[in-house]
């Protein structure tokens, strides 16, 4: 099956009912395994125990930019090629993606009130966060208040685009000005500063948390076309029942 | 396994991470449900699918 097979909806339908249940299987392992390194990891010689809030804060935040990346290509998909799946694919993602971002902002803010003696700090990497989740929210508003699919996906794919200036800000926030939240410590220049004990677990639960990703959006892709199969025959239903009347 | 002084911070971390998540499966399981509901309710009432009305020969 080539890429340009799935651009049929049916055929993406039959992959998804293959796929999703090894998905499925793949990501509740992995997280079972996440799990149990992250309860055995040490302490951090600073942070104590805290530190096992890492496992699940940063796979989280990591996924709030990830998801808008994936949503930012559907939107490209959207606007040039026009793919019939590529709007399908940028709405079933943006509430995963609120999801992860209100994750990320809340074990955040339970991790800093130990370590940095506050819940929340209106510094550049919480606050461009924040705007990330607020993105979030208004596309999905945007989707549920424009009726007809078509014009919907255009101006979410517009704003999608515009959005995504947000993602290098988050990035080099840390970077760019005096903050609290502290700079990268894996994907960095030089590689992770990180040491064995906290990075296998991290990039372990990494790995669990987009592989959920990966499940939930296949899932919520195949809600939103059964959701426009459902409205196109409404439609016709409507449209059988006034040639009737006629 | 000792959480130390900030074994609440950690526990609801982990506990909230645990709800969203364990919501967005109900959600989308649910959702699922509802559309298949749909779709068969409508193919009951006899309407159908475009590329169902042209193998069927109908206009």
């Amino acid at each position: 099956m080539t890429l340009i097979d799935l651009a049929n909806p049916t055929r993406f339908l039959a992959l998804t009912a293959r796929v999703l249940p090894w998905l499925v299987a793949t990501t509740a392992i992995l997280l079972a395994v996440g799990l149990y390194q992250s309860a055995l990891a040490p302490d951090d010689y600073q942070q104590g125990a805290t530190v096992k809030i890492m496992f699940i804060h940063v796979p989280n935040a990591w996924l709030s930019m990830f998801v808008w990346g994936v949503m930012s290509l559907a939107a490209l998909g959207t606007l040039v090629w026009r793919h019939p799946l590529a709007d399908v694919a940028a709405k079933a993602a943006a509430p995963i993606g609120a999801a992860f971002t209100f994750l990320a902002l809340v074990t955040g803010s339970l991790w800093g009130r130990p370590m940095w003696g506050t819940y929340w700090e209106w510094d550049a990497r919480l606050t461009s966060v924040l705007i990330l989740f607020l993105m979030y929210l208004g596309l999905i508003a945007l989707w549920r208040a424009v009726e007809d699919p078509s014009r919907a996906a255009r101006a979410a794919a517009v704003l999608t685009l515009v959005g995504a200036i947000n993602l290098p800000i988050i990035k080099f926030s840390v970077d760019w000005w005096n903050t609290l939240h502290q700079p990268a410590s894996v994907m960095r220049m030089g590689g992770p500063s990180l040491d064995r004990a906290f990075l296998v677990p991290l990039l372990v639960m990494a790995l669990a948390f987009s592989l959920l990703f990966v499940t939930l959006h296949l899932a919520a892709m195949r809600n939103e076309i059964l959701r426009r199969r459902v409205r196109a025959m409404q439609m016709m239903q409507v449209a059988q029942a006034g040639r009737r009347r006629a | 396994m000792s959480l130390g002084p900030y074994a609440t911070f950690i526990a609801t971390s982990y506990l909230t991470v645990l709800a969203v998540v364990m919501l967005m499966i109900a959600w989308i399981a649910i959702d699922y449900r509802r559309q298949k509901r749909r779709l068969s309710e409508l193919e009951s009432e006899g309407v159908l699918r475009r590329s169902e009305r042209s193998k069927a020969g109908m206009r």
